[in-house]
Parts: C-alpha cells; sequence; structure tokens
C-alpha cells in the first residue's frame, strides 16, 4: 500500500512535468501543424538559463524570468527561422526545428560546458512536504504539481476565457477567415510559437532542479515527449494531459517493479534456468524493460489508433 | 501496305553515362595512389561507408518521399549480426570470407526492413516520422536489455583479419579495407542507379508525388514504401557490415538516434532531389565529423548551421546549387554572374570569420578557461577574455553582414533576371 501510493504520487508528479512540456508542444502542433523537435531544447534553455540568472537573483524571480527568455527566443526563431522555411512546406518545416534541436544543444555546451552545472534546489522547496508511512514526500515534487495545474489552469482560462484565446482558436480552424476579419494571423503564430517554447521553459526550470541540469538532458526526454503528444492525440490538450499521467505513471511503476516472466513462470511450477532457450528474454525485469515501454505504447497507438487517445485527426 | 505492331524502343548508346560511372570507378581506384597518409585512407574508407547508407537514406526520403527519423536501426542491425557472423567465422564455426561479409549485413538489414517496414509504412508523412522515431528509440532502448547480443557498453569487438590470406589479401592493411569497402560503394551505387529505374523506383517517385493518383491507378501505396523500405534497409545492412570491416567495433551508438540524425544531416545537405546530392552530402559529412572535430571541439555546432542554412535557403541541397550554376554555364550566362558570385563568397568568408571567432572565443572564455584564456586561431595568438579579439569579430560581423547582405542581393537580382531572360524563351 505505501509502495503503491508514493509511486502514485511520483508517478503524477512526473506525468505533470511530462504534460508541462508536451502542452506547448500539442498547442504548437495544433495551431501551426509543426512538429517541434527543439521542443526539449526550449526546455534545456529553461533551464540553463534558471541556473545562470537564479544565481544572481534567486530561483523565484528566475522562475518566471527564464520562461520569458525562452519565449522571446521562441518567438524570434518563430519569425525569422521558421517564417521562411513555412513555404517549404511541412517536411521542411520539420527539418527545421530538427537543426535547431542540435544548434541549441551545440551552443548550450559551448556556453555552459559539456558536464553538468550546480543547479540546486532552493531552500525552501528543499526538504519533506509530508511523511506517509515510513516514506517522505519532498517538497519540490510537490511545488511541481502545484506549478502544473497552475499552468494548466491559466492555459485553459486563457484560452477559453480572453479575447486573444478566442481569435487563437479562430487562427487555428479558419486561419484564412480569422486573416480576412484583419486579425494578424502570423503574429497569432508567433506569439503561439514563443507561448509553447515558454511553457517548454517554465518546465525546464523546475526540472533542470529535480533532475540534473547538463547537455543531455534535451535528448532524454525529448523522445518521451514526442511519445506523449502522439499517444494524446495530436493537437489535443486533453489528450496530453491524460497521456502524460500515463506515461508518467506507467514509467514510475515499471521502474520498481522487478518481476520477470521466468519468476512468473516459476511461481506457477515451471522452472527457467540458463539452460532454457532464450533465458536473456525469460530473465527480463520489468524495471529493465521500463525505458522501452514508452516507444512500445506509441507504435501500438499509431498501429490501432493513429489518432490518439483523445485525438481527432489521423495525420 | 503492311500493319506492323511494332513496339518503338528509344536505345541510344548512352555515352555520359558510360563515361560518368567509368571515371568514377577509376577515380575510386586511383585515390589511394595519390592520398597514402593512413589518416586519408581511413577517411576515405569512412565517406565510402557513408555514400551506401546515404544514398539507401534517399531512397526513402528523396525518392519516396518518407522521412525516417530510424534508418539507423537497419545499419545497425546489420551491423550487429556481421559482427556476430565474422566472431563466429574467425572461430572456425562458420564459413564466411570476409568479402562477402557485407551480403550477411544487408539480408539481416532487409528482414527487419521486412519486420518493421511492414509497420512503419502504413502510413505516411509526418505519422511515419514519428513510427520510425518509435521504433528507432525501441531499438536503442532494447540495445542496453540485451548485452548479450548487443555487447552492453562496450559494444561487440572483432578481428577482420584470420584463416590463409587469400591471393595475398588479408584484410589487415588498411589500403586493402578501403578497396573493399570502394568495390562494395560502387557496385551498391550503380544498383541503386538502376533501382530508381526499374517500375517500382518509378512508383515511388509517384507515391512520393501523388499519392491518391498512384492509388487510383491501381497501385497499393502501402506496398511500394514497403517495397523500397526493404531494399533501403537492405542497402543500409551492407553499409553497417562495411563499417564492421573498417572499424572492428559495433556498439549501441550504431541503432542510435544520433545515426539516424547524422544519415538526415547527410543526405538532405547534399540534396535529395537527384541522384548525386547524397554522395557529395556523404563526404562533406564525413569530412565535418572526421576532420574537422579534430580542430575544434564545435564542430558539431558548425554542422547545425550549416545544415539550418541549407534548410533555409537551399532545400535542394548542394546538388540543385550545382545544377543551377550548370544550367547558367550551359546557357552561357555565367560570365555575368560569376563576379557577383566571388563577391558574395568573399563577404561571405568575413562573416565566416566572425562566426568562428564567436564561437572559438565563447567555448575558451566560459568552458576551457582553465588554463588561461589565451588562445591561437588563424595562426594568430591572442587573449580570449581582452576586449580586443571581441571588438574584431563585432566588427567582422558589422562589417561582413553588410558586405555580405549587398553581395546577396546583387547576386538575387542577377539570377533572377536570367531566369526571366530564359522563361521569355530566349537561347
Amino acid at each position: 500500500m505505501e509502495f503503491f501510493v508514493i509511486s502514485l504520487l511520483n508517478g503524477v508528479s512526473y506525468g505533470l512535468l511530462l504534460f508541462m512540456l508536451s502542452s506547448g508542444l500539442t498547442l504548437i502542433f495544433s495551431m501551426m501543424g509543426v512538429l517541434n523537435f527543439a521542443h526539449a531544447a526550449f526546455y534545456m534553455v529553461g533551464a540553463y538559463v534558471a541556473y545562470s540568472v537564479g544565481l544572481k537573483i534567486g530561483f523565484f524571480p528566475a522562475l518566471f524570468v527564464a520562461p520569458v527568455v525562452v519565449g522571446l527566443l521562441g518567438a524570434a526563431v518563430e519569425r525569422y527561422g521558421l517564417r521562411t522555411v513555412h513555404r517549404w512546406g511541412h517536411v521542411a518545416e520539420l527539418l527545421f526545428t530538427f537543426g535547431l534541436a542540435y544548434l541549441i544543444e551545440e551552443t548550450v555546451k559551448v556556453i555552459w560546458g559539456l558536464a553538468a552545472v550546480p543547479y540546486r534546489v532552493p531552500a525552501a522547496l528543499d526538504g519533506h512536504l509530508f511523511t506517509l508511512y515510513s516514506t517522505s514526500f519532498p517538497k519540490l515534487r510537490g511545488f511541481m504539481m502545484l506549478v502544473a495545474l497552475l499552468m494548466l489552469l491559466s492555459v485553459w482560462l486563457l484560452l477559453k476565457r480572453t479575447r486573444i484565446g478566442l481569435v487563437i482558436q479562430a487562427a487555428l480552424t479558419h486561419p484564412h477567415m480569422a486573416e480576412a476579419l484583419g486579425h494578424n494571423v502570423p503574429r497569432v503564430f508567433m506569439l503561439v510559437f514563443g507561448g509553447g517554447c515558454a511553457l517548454a521553459g517554465l518546465a525546464g526550470v523546475i526540472g533542470g532542479v529535480a533532475f540534473i541540469t547538463e547537455p543531455s538532458m534535451a535528448a532524454s526526454v525529448g523522445p518521451i515527449v514526442f511519445v506523449v503528444a502522439v499517444v494524446g492525440g495530436m493537437g489535443s490538450l486533453a489528450g496530453a494531459f491524460l497521456a502524460s499521467l500515463l506515461i508518467g505513471v506507467m514509467q514510475t511503476f515499471a521502474i520498481a517493479l522487478d518481476w520477470s516472466l521466468a519468476g512468473m513462470l516459476g511461481a506457477i511450477g515451471i522452472s527457467v534456468n540458463e539452460a532454457t532457450p532464450l533465458y536473456s528474454l525469460w530473465k527480463l525485469q520489468i524495471s529493465q524493460v521500463a525505458p522501452v515501454l514508452p516507444y512500445l505504447l506509441l507504435v501500438l497507438m499509431l498501429i490501432f489508433r493513429p489518432k490518439g487517445l483523445l485525438g481527432t485527426r489521423a495525420d | 501496305m503492311q500493319t506492323t505492331a511494332r513496339t518503338l524502343r528509344y536505345q541510344p548508346l548512352d555515352l555520359a553515362r558510360w563515361v560518368i560511372w567509368g571515371s568514377t570507378a577509376l577515380l575510386m581506384a586511383a585515390l589511394p595512389v595519390f592520398f597514402t597518409q593512413g589518416f586519408a585512407i581511413t577517411l576515405m574508407s569512412q565517406m565510402g561507408v557513408a555514400i551506401i547508407f546515404t544514398l539507401s537514406y534517399n531512397m526513402l526520403l528523396g525518392q519516396s518521399g518518407m522521412l525516417s527519423f530510424g534508418h539507423a536501426v537497419y545499419s545497425g542491425l546489420g551491423a550487429y549480426f556481421a559482427v556476430h557472423t565474422l566472431n563466429l567465422a574467425s572461430k572456425g564455426q562458420l564459413w564466411m570470407p570476409v568479402p562477402l561479409l557485407p551480403l550477411v549485413g544487408g539480408l539481416a538489414g532487409a528482414v527487419f526492413g521486412v519486420l518493421f517496414g511492414y509497420v512503419t509504412t502504413k502510413r505516411a508523412g509526418t505519422t511515419f516520422a514519428m513510427i520510425t522515431l518509435g521504433i528507432g528509440e525501441l531499438v536503442f532502448s532494447c540495445s542496453l536489455m540485451f548485452p548479450d547480443f548487443f555487447g552492453g557498453e562496450g559494444g561487440v569487438t572483432t578481428n577482420r583479419v584470420f584463416g590463409k590470406p587469400f591471393l595475398g589479401i588479408t584484410f589487415g592493411p588498411a589500403v586493402q579495407v578501403y578497396y573493399l569497402i570502394a568495390f562494395w560503394c560502387l557496385v551498391s551505387m550503380a544498383l541503386m542507379y538502376a533501382w530508381s529505374h526499374t517500375p517500382l523506383g518509378r512508383m515511388a517517385n509517384a507515391v512520393r508525388d501523388n499519392p491518391e493518383r498512384a492509388e487510383f491507378v491501381g497501385y497499393d501505396t502501402q506496398k511500394v514504401r514497403w517495397y523500397t523500405l526493404i531494399i533501403s534497409s537492405f542497402f543500409a545492412g551492407i553499409a553497417g557490415a562495411l563499417g564492421v570491416i573498417n572499424f572492428e567495433i559495433v556498439t549501441a551508438e550504431n541503432v542510435s538516434a544520433v545515426r539516424s540524425g547524422g544519415v538526415l544531416l547527410a543526405a538532405f545537405i547534399g540534396g535529395v532531389g537527384f541522384f548525386f546530392g547524397p554522395i557529395i552530402g556523404a563526404c562533406v559529412f564525413v569530412y565535418f565529423v572526421v576532420a574537422l572535430s579534430d580542430h575544434t571541439k564545435a564542430w558539431l555546432l558548425y554542422l547545425g548551421m550549416f545544415f539550418m542554412l541549407m534548410v533555409m535557403f537551399a532545400p535542394g541541397g548542394i546538388a540543385s546549387l550545382i545544377m543551377m550554376q550548370v544550367q547558367l554555364i550551359a546557357r552561357k550566362r555565367f560570365g555575368r554572374i560569376w563576379r557577383q558570385y566571388l563577391a558574395a563568397g568573399a563577404s561571405g568568408l568575413l562573416v565566416l570569420a566572425a562566426v568562428i571567432l564567436t564561437v572559438e572565443m565563447t567555448y575558451k572564455v566560459s568552458v576551457d578557461s582553465s588554463g588561461g584564456t589565451l588562445m591561437k586561431l588563424f595562426g594568430v595568438e591572442f587573449d580570449a577574455a581582452a576586449a580586443g579579439p571581441w571588438a574584431v569579430a563585432i566588427g567582422l560581423w558589422i562589417v561582413g553582414g553588410w558586405l555580405f547582405n549587398a553581395a546577396r542581393k546583387r547576386v538575387a537580382h542577377t539570377y533572377g533576371e536570367i531566369q526571366a531572360e530564359f522563361l521569355q524563351g530566349r537561347p
């Protein structure tokens, strides 16, 4: 029971972090049809900027400054890069963001170096929020959940309850009509791309503290975020939320379990030992398989339900 | 009068084709005579492997419109099967001469092409790209799960020299390996070129350009994509096995996203629209990887910048730039534009110098400053922390940027003028 509750809490908090990342990706995709390969790179930039800024002004101001910086960077990328490439079509856009991911990662290496930077948990968030049975739950995880939920709420309010949200939705479904009505659709695109990147930056500020801030952090989280966006359904914010939690919880539980096929067969009386053919397959523990699970889910999803959990379109 | 149902066949002796392929073969045979240093031989061997791999990738991207993010899966798995075969052969448990090893890799690649391709080619476009990404990550994660087969962190090592030498060939010296790679490279190039003229190759182009219409004419687009992917993964497997012979080691990096991304970069830089584009791309890419990485830590940054510039301003790659000039030369307009190219090139060099100076000084100051901030660039020694060099860099940015922009505009203007003349039908 204790294992279950703690793993669930950890899984949900990891899932919420994934959601912070995938929500931006999903927003950008649903607006512009661009799969932003560099999304995780913006997440990394968020972490590094927060680290550098935080050294001067502290963690909490950096929590606001870093997303703004990343958002501005994203807007500039859209204005001066993506818009140029747009006329060559979607594949060129995909290639552009793919190259951008390389470029950002290498720039980070040149500026901050190859090794991890000492981006530490601020004193206010260090320590335990509460203790359940005998395991304690860190404050940082709680803060992570809080920020993610606040972000979800504000994005939802922005999109559904404000005028700018209305324009965004209009530009999303009927870009030509919105343009004809006098709205500057390219500027809306720039805003959405910048906004999506800012969300990734925000995730980076927190993810950087919770995990390690190093140049490979983008590559380690990038594919997972894609899995979330695809499994949830391309362009569906609610789907991304569901898929983030699903994958977060699934990953957390899988890592903690040491069940294997050999053990299960052993329990029902079939002995599997090193002489058995394909022994390396039988002896695999779930915790060893854990890294594969999201991708397996992705492939299965794309085969059997290409539009994702809550998506509306297949391509 | 007699009516005949004769099929018209247009089969002139294609002299140009014989000349091109013949001179390619001659060039490949002659290169080691001129470049005898060990470094050059290794570089050329790697280029040969990369050419096969990149061409096989372009079967997907350029000729069938499939953007794959997991092509290294086929070359990597081909390499793993080849390395295990080679190890068994050197123990005497299996008969497999080294020159035929690429076939093992190719077949392994093709088998996985049949398996994974069935899944991935069900869809095209962005979804295809996503599934290939998923499959790529899947296989890479598996490589850590099965250390028996994938060799864990250290990879699988082998030795290409075993048994009695055949006609004095042991494949010990690098030159012998180069000639083996060159042979396979030439054969693969010819076969892949021939493939692009088969009905399947032509249908792949049709499926790329207009899948609905191809379907309407009666072709199963999924099957066309699947067969293409199988053939492509066969050649990828050949490249993987040749890599095994060249390096005598296979690690999980061979199936990783880094490798898949690299081949995409290479193919795109070279140009996916022409058959010879990926060949150029592979050579440029290997040169970046091998030669530039000796000089600077930030080589990937330069490669990334180069790629981005190509995506933004020359989506047809180097090949398309070359073909544009060929057209100008053939129609006698090159004389009007070459001075402006020269001006653009010279001012472009200033911008390049600005980029290099900025990147290298940033690197020195922020990362590599433990041994002092003195550095040497283009033969000049200076202090990267001093204000002087930074002022030079900013000056280069401003002057170079301004000059380049002006030169670029003039090139674009003249080029547009010439194209307008072509449109008006002047010779």
